[in-house]
């Protein structure tokens, strides 16, 4: 029974994932079979099937775990020695830690604003063209694809090749450079610019995103209103100014905070891009070379808890959102 | 433009029954026609804006367009100019892909079969215990409800860093590191919070006289659940079946950590990465690679469109 745990061949890959199917199946139906007595069996036992598995899922897969970091970002590498607050000292006051600090601030600030701005433009430049639904598929399909591929694409427009007679550039950023007369650079090399080019790849992933809410947004805007401002003479950038920014207000507010959210936990970009290195590391990204490369164990954790508190203020300003817009309706 | 526009906050505020706008075409639909005049008044002036449009979309497709050129160029005309020069000396291979496929440094056939053995379990295991808890929290009256419903839907802020060095410390004891299992696992209990979120705001859509109809019946949960519910949730299912998908096979970091570099579980996303760090020149086969990558979710994607925009639109807007 060795494939079960070392599937080697594709076929005994394949086994074994129906087999894992299969199993999950047919435990669940035991659950639900042995809960689907109506009257004779008491009102928790069916709670305990419905929800059971998925409170025990939660507790050992995420509460457990994130307790477990937090306790362990008190302690040394090895997770021995109390360490009081040290790893965040370390975190906080360290140069080269500074500068991965500095990093996700500007990630954070820079890409949800410029994706918002760019989808919000997109979607009111295509809303009712004729071809609305083409020039959507097109921001949108960085959406589907991973970041790892993303990165590669965008790589490959940064790519550099010494500026010398009979060498072509083959990226197409250094390209229009020489043919505007300029040095080809090393785009992703050159601190601290290099860091605005990374971004770049997430501001193409994410304002597909922007585009696709706040375009529904622009549609939910009621007729009557556009007709009368229209009427009130309203035009262009008035009309985009005065009507449509204010009224898809909670939506943008929405959009810009759950990319934010997003940008904050960027990891495959950075590591696919540059590895963190030439100062563009990032906390999610130090965080997985810390705890995994260096088995910086209570480093890593501490850096895990500090993305964690980074998120809440981020999450709670959503929610309250939410909340918000929804009242209004 | 004579008449002061007026405050917008009263556009979005303004109560129902409220006419503070004195609008001729109140209270009926307004026809397409009309629709069409008051868009092509409302637009940036005209040329600009669609010159605008188009800037912006050529930007958006024109990186992917460049390595997709390039995936299907000799590796000698790759290393020797950029892939605009295909225009003018067409040359076509499909060389790159049988080298990434199965040459035996890439391999990619392989790392695409994971992908594939990774992603179903991941996506069926949690939508069934999702739906399964969604009903729970929707339609079974018990103790302490709200409070876990609210424990679950706050659980949504925990990245998955804070997890995975504990995680990890547990499949390593059980033995079961770099196995498909704990990546399935892994997969799975992430999609939770996010899961039951979703179902539970479609559930709740669902008419409750419907619901008390079976109840009269004496139909027990387990049947209200798959006779009454599950017809009408498959709209809602398949948006989030596809998110989850997606999730799961663009997904580097749970790959990375749980499966490791081995390349009897790793999925593609992971050998791309680690071919883009070691071989980062190799434009011929990361091209391709990154290709092969993206098909299946792009067909994916293409193909359920609208449900992953409902499933969008009802994660982030309606809430």
């Amino acid at each position: 029974m060795d494939w079960l745990t070392d599937a080697g061949t594709p076929a005994e890959k394949l086994t074994l994932m129906v087999v894992a199917i299969v199993l999950f199946v047919v435990v669940m139906g035991a659950i639900l079979l042995a809960v689907d007595r109506p009257k004779r069996i008491p009102n928790w036992l069916v709670v305990l099937g419905f929800v059971g598995p998925t409170v025990l899922a939660i507790g050992f897969g995420l509460v457990y775990p994130g307790l477990r970091t937090m306790y362990a970002s008190f302690f040394d590498r090895g997770g021995k020695n109390f360490v009081g607050l040290d790893n965040y000292v370390t975190a906080f006051t360290q140069d080269q830690f500074q500068i991965v600090l500095r990093n996700t601030a500007l990630w954070v600030l820079i890409v949800p604003v410029v994706a918002t701005f760019i989808g919000l433009v997109y979607a009111v430049l295509v809303d009712r063209t004729r071809f609305e639904a083409v020039a959507k598929g097109l921001i949108f399909l960085p959406m589907a694809i991973s970041m790892v591929a993303a990165s590669i694409i965008w790589r490959f427009v940064y790519e550099y090749k010494p500026n010398q007679p009979g060498v072509n550039q083959t990226g197409l950023a250094n390209q229009l450079l020489v043919w505007l007369g300029r040095e080809p650079q090393q785009f992703l090399l050159n601190a601290p610019t290099n860091t605005f080019f990374l971004m770049a790849v997430m501001v193409w992933i994410q304002t597909g995103f922007a585009m696709t809410v706040l375009s529904a947004a622009i549609k939910a805007i009621p007729d009557d209103i556009i007709e009368a401002a229209r009427l009130d003479g309203l035009k262009g950038m008035q009309m985009f100014r005065f009507i449509t920014v204010p009224s898809i207000r909670p939506a943008l507010i929405v959009v810009v905070t759950t990319i934010a959210m997003g940008t904050l936990k960027v990891f495959d970009i950075v590591r696919t891009m540059t590895g963190g290195n030439f100062e563009t590391s990032v906390v999610a990204n130090e965080f997985y070379t810390q705890s995994f490369r260096f088995n910086e164990q209570g480093f890593g954790a501490a850096l895990a808890v500090i993305l964690f508190v980074f998120v809440i203020p981020l999450i709670v300003y959503n929610v309250r959102q939410l909340r918000l817009s929804e009242e209004i309706r | 433009m004579t008449t002061t526009p007026l405050p917008p906050q009263s556009f979005v505020k303004k109560e129902p029954g409220e006419a503070s706008v004195p609008a001729p075409g109140r209270g009926r639909r307004l026809t397409r026609v009309e629709k069409r005049a008051i868009a092509a008044q409302g637009k940036l002036s005209s040329p600009w804006a669609s010159l605008l449009a188009i800037v912006i979309a050529v930007l958006w497709t024109i990186p992917s367009l460049g390595l997709l050129i390039t995936s299907f160029r000799p590796e000698l005309d790759i290393r020797r100019s950029g892939w605009w020069t295909f225009f003018t000396s067409p040359e076509v291979t499909t060389d790159n892909y049988q080298e990434a496929l199965f040459g035996s440094s890439t391999n990619f056939s392989t790392f695409f079969i994971n992908s594939f053995v990774i992603t179903l379990p991941s996506v069926v295991i949690p939508i069934s215990l999702a739906l399964l808890a969604a009903y729970a929290f929707a339609w079974i009256e018990f103790k302490g409800r709200s409070i876990l419903f609210v424990a679950v839907f706050a659980l949504q802020v925990v990245p998955i860093q804070v997890t995975l060095i504990p995680l990890l410390s547990q499949y390593v004891d059980w033995g079961l590191e770099g196995s498909f299992w704990v990546v399935w696992l892994s997969h799975s209990m992430f999609a939770l919070p996010l899961a039951i979120f979703l179902l539970h705001n479609f559930m709740k859509d669902v008419p409750p006289s419907l619901v008390e109809a079976a109840r009269v019946d004496g139909a027990g949960h387990v049947k209200i659940f798959f006779q009454v519910l599950m017809p009408l949730l498959t709209p809602a299912i398949a948006s989030f079946a596809i998110f989850q998908f997606l999730w799961v096979w663009n997904d580097l970091l749970v790959a990375l950590t749980f499966a490791g570099g081995a390349p009897d579980v790793a999925p593609l996303t992971v050998r791309i990465a680690e071919l883009s760090g070691s071989r980062g020149s190799e434009w011929h086969l990361l091209s391709a690679g990154a290709f092969i990558s993206m098909v299946v979710p792009v067909l994916v994607f293409l193909a359920l469109q609208r449900y992953f925009v409902r499933g969008l639109l009802a994660g982030s807007v309606k809430g």
